[in-house]
């Protein structure tokens, strides 16, 4: 036990995955593209269609920003956990491998209206 | 006949010998580690209670009558406020976003800090540090009352103001405070000192305490200004035992170092991720501007923080772990948690607003390497859809930090074109991070972070389940509280009542 106690100390975490009735949370970050300040939180279903939460959910947050309407969606480049990744819009949630609370991102090489190209 | 005898009359020392550390007895029916479970578990040696000194020396009837005096004259100024409609002097109704701030946020933590030092008068063995951290603890809740009221004048004409004490529980951004105090008041009282004593009531109080009160006093706020000069005297003990209790540990035993160090690094990088919203108010909320966020960080952290630092290295103490990420966020932070702020405003229960022209023309000169370069663009965005008779508005809720429960919208240290993710998986389950320094604060103790009520990952549990409308109800937040300072009735009914007592 890291934590210095005076006896036992030991509880749940608060947002563990059963917590969410069948659901989970999920984080998406859009690379270099921070007029929205933070990567969003999703919600969604392990057996629920990545697509649809693509659709349902990211899209419409991502539209604000001036270089959403030049986005070409196949040249994306996805990472989870650091990893390059490559999602399957057609398979749900947890045939993706996304797991209560993962984040994935993704860059929009080329795209960058409101923050200098990265590094810069 | 007897002549009647004078009593003799005490002298200062013999007062405070007599009615603080000669109150203190040795217990002979119950042990020691009954009465005093807490002050071992933390691995702090105390091996002489005595040597704590106390530089004060104040005894509770010169403490109490030296508080009466304050309360006295600073509830006649508070009346006098408010008889002469004393909120029609600030420049203008967007300064009260700053208190709003300040009462929302702050407040509830002076009452987290009375209550913190009274458990630790309890809970310490030595019937000095006993008596000052009781002292404290009035002294804390004195000033949560006098900021209430400071801040009553406006909750009667203005938005925002009157459900702080719901909102400090259940909103988004007041969970940044509260959790800094949840941590300190559920961690040892030693630990608890280093906290609250001296990483935030030493190292840190400038950047909180002089942004506001000079905020006030630039603005026209007569009644936090009040506030101010009432609990300056306060706050100089406040500094003092804070400095006293980190001598007194060090002294005492050098295993003692370690722990202590431990405790500054944590306290100093949580300490400097909660003043981020102190930074946005330096920045952006204030009408007529004391300083920049820079500015402050400049006088108050590198150079008073240097020269204690060097006052501490013969104590074997180190600068705390994280200070160079701190000085590089320094330029970055104040615009990102603006920026944040002003796109969720329909959830905060204060106004944001663009920055103006003249604004944008001070942000730049004090921000020469970052403003223009990183953060107009996106004001010029939201300037933008304000013209086109449109509203910048983020609906998207944001990935909060595990630790210091910020929106994680912090970059990369050495990058500012890409936001700072870090994660760790502890027991199967992930937690995310804004910075390296809140992944280790959480790697230290991850028993207790684990816990952590984050408000965005909660608002999707029982009983809200992501509705928002029933969120705004159950944090008190009614939409005109809300929202663009442009379109808010604090703005117009500060414009027509001012109207009202001027020939202009």
């Amino acid at each position: 036990m890291a934590v210095v106690a005076n006896g036992e100390y030991k509880f749940p975490s608060r947002d563990r995955v059963e917590n969410y009735y069948g659901h989970q949370l999920l984080f998406a970050c859009w690379d270099h593209h921070m007029l929205m300040a933070a990567p969003f939180m999703l919600f969604g279903a392990p057996d629920q269609k990545l697509g649809d939460i693509i659709e349902q959910q990211l899209k419409p947050l991502m539209q604000p920003d001036p270089d959403f309407d030049n986005i070409d969606w196949d040249a994306i480049e996805w990472t989870k956990s650091g990893e390059p990744w490559t999602p399957d819009f057609n398979k749900t949630v947890k045939e993706n491998g996304l797991v209560h609370k993962e984040q994935f991102r993704f860059k929009t090489p080329g795209l960058s209206t409101l923050v200098p190209p990265q590094g810069e | 006949m007897d002549i009647k005898k004078t009593p003799k009359k005490l002298n200062v020392k013999e007062k405070y010998r007599l009615m603080t550390r000669d109150l203190a007895w040795e217990p002979s029916y119950r042990d020691e580690k009954e009465i005093y479970p807490y002050v071992d578990y933390e691995g702090i040696k105390v091996h002489d209670w005595s040597k704590w000194e106390d530089p004060f020396r104040l005894t509770m009837d010169a403490y109490w009558k030296y508080q009466a005096e304050k309360e006295r004259k600073y509830y006649a100024i508070i009346d006098a406020h408010a008889q002469n409609n004393g909120h029609l002097n600030v420049t203008d109704a967007r300064y009260l976003t700053a208190i709003k701030l300040f009462l929302q946020g702050i407040s509830p933590g002076e009452y987290a800090a009375h209550r913190g030092f009274a458990r630790v008068g309890r809970e310490f063995a030595g019937v000095g540090p006993q008596v000052a951290c009781q002292m404290q603890s009035i002294d804390e809740i004195r000033h949560a009352q006098t900021q209430v009221h400071a801040m009553s004048n406006y909750n009667k004409f203005y938005n925002g103001f009157k459900d702080f004490a719901n909102q400090r529980d259940r909103i988004w951004y007041t969970s940044v405070p509260r959790s800094f105090f949840d941590d300190a008041m559920s961690a040892g009282p030693f630990e608890f000192l280093i906290a609250i004593g001296f990483s935030f009531e030493y190292v840190l109080t400038n950047l909180l305490f002089v942004p506001f009160m000079s905020g006030a006093a630039y603005n026209g706020d007569m009644a936090t200004c009040t506030f101010g000069f009432s609990a300056q005297s306060d706050e100089a003990r406040h500094m003092t035992l804070g400095l006293e209790c980190i001598k007194f540990m060090l002294e005492q035993d050098p295993d003692n170092i370690p722990i202590v160090q431990k405790w500054i690094d944590k306290w100093f990088w949580r300490g400097c991720r909660l003043l981020t919203l102190v930074a946005a108010m330096m920045d952006y909320m204030l009408p007529k501007r004391v300083m920049s966020w820079r500015e402050a960080w400049n006088i108050y952290g590198v150079e008073n923080g240097n020269a204690l630092f060097r006052d501490l290295a013969r104590y074997g103490i180190k600068p705390p772990m994280h200070w160079d990420d701190v000085e590089k966020s320094i330029d970055h932070t104040s615009h990102q948690i603006m920026l944040g702020l002003y796109q969720w405003k329909f959830g905060t229960a204060f106004h944001s607003w663009t920055p103006t022209a003249s604004d944008i023309e001070w942000l730049k000169e004090k921000y020469p390497t970052t403003f223009e370069k990183y953060y107009l663009p996106r004001w010029e965005y939201a300037i933008a859809q304000k013209e086109a008779g449109g509203e910048y508005n983020n609906f998207g809720l944001p990935k909060l930090c595990q630790t210091c429960q910020l929106p994680c919208l912090f970059t990369e240290p050495d990058d500012p074109t890409q936001l700072a993710h870090r994660e760790t998986e502890y027991e199967g389950e992930k937690y995310h991070f804004c910075s390296d320094g809140c992944q280790h604060v959480f790697e230290q103790e991850p028993e207790k972070y684990v816990q952590a009520w984050l408000p965005m990952p909660a608002l999707m549990q029982e009983p809200l389940k992501g509705d928002l409308a029933a969120w705004m109800e159950w944090v008190s937040l009614e939409p005109t509280a809300a929202g663009e300072y442009a379109n808010s009735e604090d703005k117009a009914n500060f414009e027509k009542w001012r109207k009202q007592v001027s020939t202009d």
